[in-house]
């Protein structure tokens, strides 16, 4: 004689869990986090180098990053001074919550306003992953093309901002701005967008603005009313 | 992708629930559209890993759920058709998912 159990228990909620947790962490200390996803080479590293760079003297950052192998991303940013963790996967296409949950021990925690996370270039698997941040950051660069947000409906859904990088190449490219634009706010209503060059330095005084206002209202509000990114 | 520690995750989730459950028959999934869960995927692994457990021989049911969108211009609800996600009635593209992302393990079947 069978009989129905019901659950209604959402998959890969341990991931979530953990996620929750390193959230509980990084708020009791004080410490926004952003998460940067973007395809391999569109300019993660760059970006982040530029913001600390910029930042560093008014904010307390640190630096983890996910690569399947080598610590080059990691290197680069500790010769600016900050606190860096590598994450070598080993294979794994993204980072999840437990190598974040693992990672943070190894920065002080106690002495920080902001935690950048660059994850694995990948523009498919980290998006299933929570990782316990405050907001997911997605970098698209000229040179993939207009038409990713429609090829990759997941990755850029449930993005809080998108920066267009490498616009000082847009002439070299056929790459249609309110095309790219709309497909990616089709997905998320009232994203907010920067276009930059990290080479030239265009744009990037709106993307610091956006930095710095979000701290500002993290360290005032706490970490109440951010998805678990 | 990742459909094998996602099978992990459903064999553990319904061996919580079992109870004093003799065998687990069959697992009812609810799975959206835009989730991207490849179905089949998890059939495979899971034929492997529920070897030698409660669930061994069970066998899992898809519930599909259709994307659906809401225009936050006009309201409208719709189901999109061939990934084209702009409103339906007024052309809007300020659309949110309603639904089309669900994945979670709905109830299991015991004896």
């Amino acid at each position: 004689m069978s009989k129905t159990v019901p659950i209604v228990e959402q998959i890969l909620s341990a991931n979530d869990q953990i996620a929750l947790q390193n959230r509980s962490q990084l708020d009791a200390s004080g410490i926004f986090t952003i998460n940067l996803m973007a395809s391999p080479g569109a300019g993660k590293t760059s970006l982040i180098m530029a913001t600390i760079q910029a930042l560093q003297n008014e904010h307390r950052i640190a630096y983890i990053d996910g690569d399947i192998a080598s610590s080059i991303d990691a290197d680069k940013v500790a010769t600016l001074g900050v606190p860096t963790v590598q994450i070598n996967t080993g294979g794994a296409c993204h980072l999840d919550a437990v190598m974040l949950q693992r990672s943070l021990p190894q920065l002080p925690l106690t002495k920080l306003d902001l935690l950048v996370v660059e994850n694995v270039g990948n523009l498919i698997c980290p998006s299933s992953f929570r990782l316990g941040a405050h907001r997911n950051v997605l970098i698209a660069s000229v040179p993939e093309g207009d038409d990713k947000p429609y090829k990759y409906p997941v990755m850029y859904h449930g993005v809080d901002v998108l920066v267009l990088n490498k616009m000082d190449v847009l002439d070299a490219f056929d790459f249609n701005l309110d095309y790219f634009q709309r497909g990616v706010e089709i997905l998320n209503p009232g994203l907010i967008f920067y276009h930059i060059s990290c080479k030239t330095g265009e744009g990037l005084a709106g993307w610091l603005e956006w930095v710095r206002a979000e701290v500002a209202a993290f360290k005032k509000g706490g970490g109440d009313g951010y998805e678990i990114r | 992708m990742h459909e094998l520690p996602i099978s992990q995750d459903i064999l553990s989730i319904a061996l919580r629930h079992a109870g004093e459950a003799k065998r687990i028959i069959r697992l009812n999934l609810v799975i959206g559209d835009l989730s991207s869960i490849v179905g089949d995927s998890i059939q495979f692994y899971w034929d492997i890993i529920s070897k030698g457990t409660l669930a061994e021989g069970s066998t899992l049911h898809f519930e599909r759920i259709k994307a659906r969108f809401r225009c936050s211009d006009c309201e409208n609800e719709f189901e999109p058709v061939d990934r084209n996600f702009e409103c339906q009635k007024c052309g809007g593209y300020k659309v949110e998912l309603v639904a089309g992302r669900e994945f979670r393990l709905e109830s299991i079947e015991v004896e």
